[in-house]
């Protein structure tokens, strides 16, 4: 958190607040009442979010958001490499989020790791009697071609909650039959308002029928620790796990990034969770805090001075070796890091970026991207509540423009007026701004790139930033005739 | 017990590394295949997609056409991000985002509301709405809903607002395409036939094809010809268009003017027979002139029919520059044909692609060894089987109906062949198998411009054919002995 207010030139309350008012000018009035609360001028002293969020999504304004199911499926159940995860119902849901989310896995396809599509592939038939029996043989079928998975979660899809299957007692039975923990999880996409209903219905589905069923097989030491909220995206998790692992710690379990079902569920005996995706898997933490005492803690891992703070803040919670270790990283990783940022920041100084993501980045990543002398000009979240831009709030320049669930109106709206000279958010946008002429870099899924996470991912970063905004090919975009 | 409930506390067991190399070898089995093809309920990687994705692509193939989609929000950025990943495009499109209170009141409130906004927002001149499952499942009635916006001025009175019921429980992809594009030309034509006149044009529907350089190749060829055409769901602009500053919500599409005239063509072709039944149906039963319904033209022989049926129905010769292409293309053939010739093929993908795969490897001397649909029909089943009787090179080739990727991976392991013809899911299978994969289907995920080349028409063989020969050399080139490396291939 930085103590200063921060000044963005010719970005002032009121100008921010004139570009909203001639963005909202466009709606309709019901639909203007209903977004207005939703933009918002920064005011980062407040420490204090500037708009309303978690809401519905207005009909008709092409909103970037995503379901419950593809929170569940694509977010917290999709990455458990061991398992197969079920997209219960017809066939394009699955097919739509089969491989599409970049959360990497190690283990070999079909054996011991499943980034596949199995789904039940509903018909006509299937809606009018019922999927519950073709689910029961689904899940022997399951477990008969694929005798090492470590369990399976059957996620449901809209149809599925809406003609009353009960794939609860289902997977019950299933379970006991086939000895395997069957998890199913009633994250139908019309629940909720976003993907995130879908992180928190998973969340309590791993409390309900994961957490504590399984123990380590080695003896606890006092240096156990989860990471919680890692999805390894591109590869994520293999830069922050081993670099935790550098600064001393035994990292138990990743939840869930090329993750582990049983070392999931044996979470309950570390001393102390590290969370990174605060906005999915919150929940969890403050479960296992109730309920065995575990402590946790926020971390960043994006840019140098972000972790490194992050770091220290987690050796504050532990005896010297960690703190000697974590200082000694530190010290080995700085030097490397000012190489890096003494190549990228010249080119860089000054360029202004706008963000558009889930319900972390658009706060987690400004310091990284201030690392290599850039602004953070306008942010806003497909999924965030009131806690997460709360946390925003302090990250963001005073009066820039925050925006919830925003539709592609607009963003475009914003992105004409404040000219900036790169957008990161997903792929639906990044055409829309590529057209425009404006460098864009897919934040979801690091744009096929990665990781981004740690020190090993802030060069690639670095890189990749430096590489959308100062290539030759978007001299060409203005034909000279 | 220290699980809500109450279920055993086990100890983490490793799987060891013997049993990882046991069912590692396992699964490559004939036994495993047997199994595999034994399953009945569980379906894994499955080769097609749900009926909206291809009712947003016939939306996208029209002049200022927003797609809208009536049902929950997460299925509209599925589609859009799915066609944004393949085409490397935009792909704009709205829902009205219905959640519980949907599945208990209907959809109407949402349908009304999001049309208002989207008209106000992003001043469509059409706007095609089609379902996913939600209010499908709780049967909303489109007919009466979009009526009543109309009366109450939720869109403008002469905006049209053609819809479709696209279940994603029942058929795939192809079928959404043709049940949306059916509604809009019903649309867009009603009342529009005048008695006595003809526009003189040719309409032509591509079917469900994602290749937008398949759609620019049919109006080149038809330019050549000189015939006047009207290219229906013309997609080509929409998805392939100009990186120059500025941003155009509808980039392309066939213009409504157009699409209405259309039903006083001289003749109407389509060329996806199993993505356009619906489509075709309507128009031999209203629309003047001829009709035709012919298989996509992938390979000389399709290409060749498809030349000859626009020359007769519009009277003409095959003009000069178009039989020089023909020979052009044979030409590139006969010279390539050693690389190809005898090797075995895997292909999968829908229906009309298929047959256009099929088609094209009999007549270059390859073996289309393993055939897949993954929603396949009987129809489909024998029109494929034709093919492969009609030629030698069909002998011992097998159709699979209804199986998917897995399956596809079983065949590889235990029936191997040299290649697969198919899409970018295809890939894991692919890599198990040591083969390349080429990607002419849809999606391509992981290969750029793919969409830009064309795979009909003369062209599209030669595109097709040199890309295979010359990843046949490119892999003899790194894989072969040093003394076996040399200069000419």
């Amino acid at each position: 958190m930085s103590d200063k207010i921060r000044k963005i030139e010719g970005i002032t309350k009121e100008s921010t607040e004139a570009l909203i008012a001639e963005t909202l000018s466009a709606y309709p009035e019901k639909a203007k009442k209903k977004r207005a609360p939703h933009i918002g001028a920064n005011d980062q002293g407040s420490g204090s979010a500037c708009v309303k969020s978690n809401k519905k999504t207005v009909p008709g304004v092409m909103s970037a958001r995503g379901c419950a199911y593809a929170g569940a499926k694509g977010v917290v159940w999709g990455p458990i490499r061991d398992m197969v995860h079920v997209s219960h119902g017809p066939v394009g849901c699955g097919w739509y989020s089969w491989g599409t989310r970049r959360n990497m896995v190690s283990g070999i396809v079909g054996v011991t790791s499943f980034p596949m599509q199995f789904t039940s592939d509903f018909q006509e038939k299937d809606i009018v009697y019922g999927g519950d029996k073709k689910l029961k043989t689904l899940l022997e079928e399951a477990h008969d071609l694929f005798p090492l998975a470590k369990g399976i979660s059957v996620l449901s899809e809209c149809p599925v909650g809406l003609i009353g299957d009960d794939i609860n007692s289902v997977a019950k039975t299933s379970a006991k039959e086939l000895d395997l923990p069957i998890i199913p999880c009633n994250c139908e996409g019309f629940r909720g308002v976003s993907q995130s209903l879908g992180h928190h219905i998973s969340n309590d589905t791993i409390r309900d029928y994961i957490i504590g069923t399984r123990e380590y097989a080695e003896p606890e030491s006092p240096y156990d620790i989860a990471l919680i909220g890692e999805y390894n995206i591109g590869g994520d998790a293999w830069s922050t796990k081993p670099l935790l692992e550098e600064c001393g710690f035994n990292v138990k379990a990743v939840w869930t990034g090329d993750g582990e079902l049983e070392k999931i569920a044996a979470t309950h005996t570390v001393k102390l969770n590290v969370i990174h995706c605060y906005r999915s898997m919150n929940y969890m933490c403050k479960v296992m805090e109730e309920k065995f005492g575990i402590p946790w803690i926020e971390l960043n891992f994006f840019g140098p001075t972000k972790i490194k703070e992050s770091l220290r803040k987690l050796a504050a919670l532990f005896d010297d070796t960690i703190k000697e270790k974590v200082e000694a990283v530190i010290a080995k990783y700085d030097p490397i890091m000012q190489e890096i940022i003494e190549r990228y920041k010249p080119r860089l100084d000054g360029k202004k970026v706008m963000l558009l993501v889930g319900g972390l980045r658009p706060r987690h990543t400004i310091g990284a991207y201030e690392d290599l002398g850039m602004d953070c000009i306008g942010s806003g979240y497909e999924f965030a509540h009131t806690d997460d831009y709360d946390r925003t709030a302090p990250e963001m320049p005073d009066a820039t423009v925050v925006y919830d669930d925003p539709s592609e109106y607009e963003f475009e709206k914003f992105a004409d007026a404040l000219k900036p000279d790169l957008i990161g958010s997903g792929i639906k946008e990044k055409y829309v701004f590529q057209k425009m002429g404006i460098p864009f870099r897919q934040m979801h899924s690091w744009d096929y790139s990665g990781p981004y996470h740690g020190y090993k991912g802030f060069e690639v970063f670095a890189r990749d930033v430096d590489m959308a905004i100062n290539s030759p090919t978007w001299k060409l975009v203005q034909s000279p005739f | 017990m220290s699980n809500l409930l109450g279920l055993e506390v086990k100890k983490i067991v490793e799987t060891t590394p013997e049993e990882v190399d046991r069912v590692q070898n396992w699964i490559n089995t004939e036994e495993y295949k047997e199994k595999n093809f034994a399953r009945q309920a569980l379906v894994i990687n499955p080769a097609h997609a749900c009926q909206p994705l291809g009712a947003q692509l016939a939306a996208h193939g029209f002049e200022g056409t927003l797609p809208f989609v009536h049902g929950s929000q997460g299925c509209a950025s599925y589609y859009r991000s799915t066609l944004n990943r393949h085409f490397r495009e935009p792909a704009p499109a709205v829902s009205d985002a219905m959640t519980e209170d949907g599945a208990v009141f209907g959809g109407q409130n949402n349908l009304h509301e999001g049309l208002e906004n989207a008209v106000a927002l992003y001043k469509p001149k059409m706007i095609a709405v089609f379902t996913s499952c939600m209010p499908e499942v709780i049967g909303d009635d489109l007919t009466a809903f979009i009526k009543n916006a109309r009366q109450k001025g939720f869109v403008p009175k002469d905006m049209p607002v053609p819809y479709a019921n696209t279940p994603s429980f029942n058929g795939t992809h192809i079928h959404g395409y043709d049940s949306m594009l059916v509604s809009i030309l019903q649309t867009m034509t009603e009342g529009k036939q005048i008695e006595g006149r003809c526009t003189g044009k040719l309409n032509l529907i591509a079917g469900c094809d994602f290749n937008t350089g398949d759609y620019r190749e049919y109006k080149r060829i038809l330019t050549e010809f000189g015939i006047p055409h009207t290219v229906l769901a013309d997609i080509s602009d929409s998805f392939d268009s100009p990186c120059d500053g500025h941003y155009h919500i509808y980039a392309g599409g066939t213009k409504l003017e157009d699409a209405a005239d259309s039903i006083n063509g001289k003749a109407t072709i389509t060329l996806g027979p199993y993505a356009t039944p619906k489509t075709f149906s309507f128009i031999k039963d209203n629309y003047s002139g001829k009709h035709v319904s012919m298989p996509m033209p992938m390979g000389i022989e399709k290409t060749d029919a498809f030349i000859m049926k626009v020359a007769e129905l519009f009277g003409k010769e095959v003009p000069a520059s178009l039989k020089n292409e023909r020979g052009r293309a044979v030409d590139a053939i006969t010279d390539a044909h050693q690389y190809i010739h005898g090797k075995k093929f895997a292909v999968y993908g829908d229906p009309d692609y298929l047959l256009g795969y099929v088609s094209f490897l009999l007549e270059m001397g390859a073996h289309p060894h393993h055939i897949l649909c993954s929603r396949g029909s009987k129809k489909l089943e024998k029109e494929l089987q034709a093919l492969l009787d009609g030629s030698e090179f069909g002998k011992g080739c097998k159709i699979y109906m209804n199986k998917d990727l897995w399956h596809l991976r079983s065949l590889l392991m235990t029936d191997p062949v040299d290649a697969i013809i198919g899409d970018s899911h295809g890939k894991f299978a692919a890599r198990d198998a040591k083969i390349p994969l080429f990607r002419f289907g849809f999606p391509v995920f992981d290969r750029v411009n793919k969409h830009r080349y064309p795979i009909i028409g003369y062209q599209g063989a030669v595109n097709m054919l040199t890309e295979i020969c010359n990843k046949f050399i490119d892999i003899k080139d790194e894989t072969c002995e040093d003394r076996d490396f040399e200069l000419m291939r």
